[in-house]
């Protein structure tokens, strides 16, 4: 693929506050190849919505771009009325990530994890005890909260994590394939938790998955993104509708293709190979 | 000023955990002691140069602390392979008070590992005959842990994965102690050594080190050169660690 070329003239719609993102005409080149190509959406506030797309179709590079990792190449991005690229910091408050791969201190314990979290995110100490029992009860892990992050499985990590996702009161969640690898049970648990979490404190939720009957249950709404395109947005019902297919992963076919997508490896993932290898020492 | 406390404490926490690390990175100076330090001894004194031990363990105090130090800064390759370096690179705090919080642990590990080193030494026979410099000595020994972690940190800004530990070890860190006057004295050393052993930051700490805590080999640069030197030394690298740690992209 080749470099997404000149910029458009920018969307005449105007811009929507009330909206907890507003993406338009995002590009993003990583030097001749264009991983992002115009893309525009738009996530209303509260709502859960699912951003879906095959193996290197621009997801995770847009979750980086919104949670201000990453400098697009151009585009308006607002999330929660701030730019990501001029207001850093403010988006980074507005904010709670969970990402594709663990990001937790494995020598440290999941409530010395959750303290760390609440300093970096400066929530006053009381507030803060209170709120790292609150969520590790949430989450049934306030019996293991002095264990060791290393002696957890996948899935408790996976549930610490959204903990502490929650714990500076973001208006946002970002989730990168949040149930990858995980079992059935524990799968549901950590969706039933986020729903939860999103209704009761009016989160919004964006997250990515590969998991088409995960998106048909939990999302409000979906876009789906191929070769750095959106391809539609919709309800699941909508696009099952559209597509006159009978789940949400036979719409995604449809609307994908069958090929499969061969990324090449980056140096992150490698590393990520060597990781497993070495048994997270 | 709460996030560099934090992240100061937990690299506090990882060490004190880990135990294995802490003895094995004692094996290497405590081997240097005894062998170099008793094996030398004899030839040392007889060349009128006094105490070997007393010549050595300032030697091998400063490569105790430098390569805990260099480690320490390297961690942060281990950070973002195992995603922890994400967690607070997305945080609502700025990447120089994140940096400051690494490096002031790092360091602080690394003179705790120093004070270890020293007091094997002296169960091993060394005596420092300077008491009152004995602060002096402790303000030296930070400023080669804070020096060599801000290296290990632009080195670890840098380098993907831990592929290139062994290269770091070998072509730099290895060097650096080997070429300087942690082992023998400066005077006398053919002229090409005695430049690149003067060239080196480590042989200023050393010289520190050994002119604060024994009078029979004093400084060989003066106090003032040596705390010149390695301050405006370790200010550059705290700048260029601090500023490759803010271009680490995930």
């Amino acid at each position: 693929m080749e470099s997404c070329g000149k910029v458009r003239p920018p969307d005449t719609i105007p811009r929507i506050m009330s909206e907890m993102i507003e993406v338009r005409d995002l590009v993003k080149n990583f030097g001749n190849f264009c991983a992002v190509d115009h893309v525009s959406f738009t996530v209303a506030r509260g709502k859960i919505f699912g951003f879906l797309g095959p193996n290197g179709a621009g997801k995770t590079t847009t979750i980086k771009i919104l949670t201000t990792i990453l400098h697009p190449t151009s585009g308006t991005i607002y999330v929660d009325g701030h730019d990501p690229v001029r207001e850093q910091r403010e988006v980074r408050r507005a904010f709670g990530i969970v990402f594709q791969d663990p990001s937790l201190d494995d020598e440290l314990t999941a409530l010395e994890n959750l303290e760390l979290h609440g300093i970096l995110y400066s929530v006053a100490s009381g507030d803060r005890k209170k709120r790292i029992e609150e969520l590790l009860k949430f989450v049934e892990l306030w019996d293991r909260r002095n264990d060791f992050v290393k002696r957890f499985s996948g899935g408790m990590k996976r549930r610490l994590e959204v903990a502490r996702a929650f714990l500076h009161r973001p208006k946002i969640l970002f989730l990168d394939e949040p149930t990858i690898g995980l079992d059935p049970q524990t799968r549901n648990h950590i969706w039933s938790y986020i729903q939860q979490m999103s209704k009761g404190e009016n989160v919004t939720v964006f997250f990515t998955t590969h998991y088409m009957e995960e998106a048909d249950r939990v999302a409000d709404e979906v876009a789906v993104i191929d070769h750095g395109k959106i391809v539609t947005q919709g309800t699941p019902a909508e696009l099952k509708e559209r597509t006159q297919a009978k789940t949400l992963e036979d719409a995604f076919i449809t609307l994908t293709g069958h090929t499969i997508r061969e990324e090449e490896a980056s140096s992150k993932d490698r590393m990520r190979t060597m990781a497993r290898a070495w048994g997270r020492r | 000023m709460r996030a560099v406390y934090i992240l100061w404490l937990r690299q506090l926490k990882r060490y004190s955990r880990s135990r294995s690390r802490m003895i094995g990175s004692l094996g290497q100076p405590l081997l240097f002691l005894l062998a170099l330090g008793f094996g030398f001894a004899p030839t040392f004194s007889k060349a009128g140069g006094g105490s070997y031990i007393t010549f050595i363990t300032p030697g091998i105090i400063s490569m105790g602390i430098l390569f805990t130090a260099v480690f320490s800064g390297i961690e942060i390759i281990w950070d973002r392979q195992f995603g922890f370096l994400k967690e607070t690179l997305v945080a609502p705090v700025s990447r120089i008070g994140i940096v400051l919080g690494r490096v002031l642990g790092g360091a602080t590990v690394a003179m705790i590992q120093g004070t270890v080193v020293l007091i094997v030494c002296l169960v091993a026979g060394f005596r420092f005959d300077r008491t009152v410099f004995l602060p002096l000595a402790l303000v030296f020994m930070f400023l080669i842990a804070l020096l060599f972690t801000a290296i290990g940190t632009s080195i670890g800004s840098v380098l993907q994965d831990m592929q290139g530990f062994p290269l770091v070890m070998n072509f730099l860190v290895m060097p650096l102690f080997f070429f300087s006057n942690a082992l023998f004295p400066i005077q006398g050393l053919p002229k090409a050594l005695q430049m690149i052993v003067r060239l080196n930051p480590v042989t200023y700490g050393v010289d520190g080190l050994r002119g604060s805590l024994s009078s029979n080999h004093g400084y060989v640069f003066g106090v003032g050169q040596d705390l010149v030197v390695l301050g405006f030394l370790t200010a550059v690298l705290l700048a260029i660690g601090s500023h490759l740690f803010s271009r680490i992209e995930l």
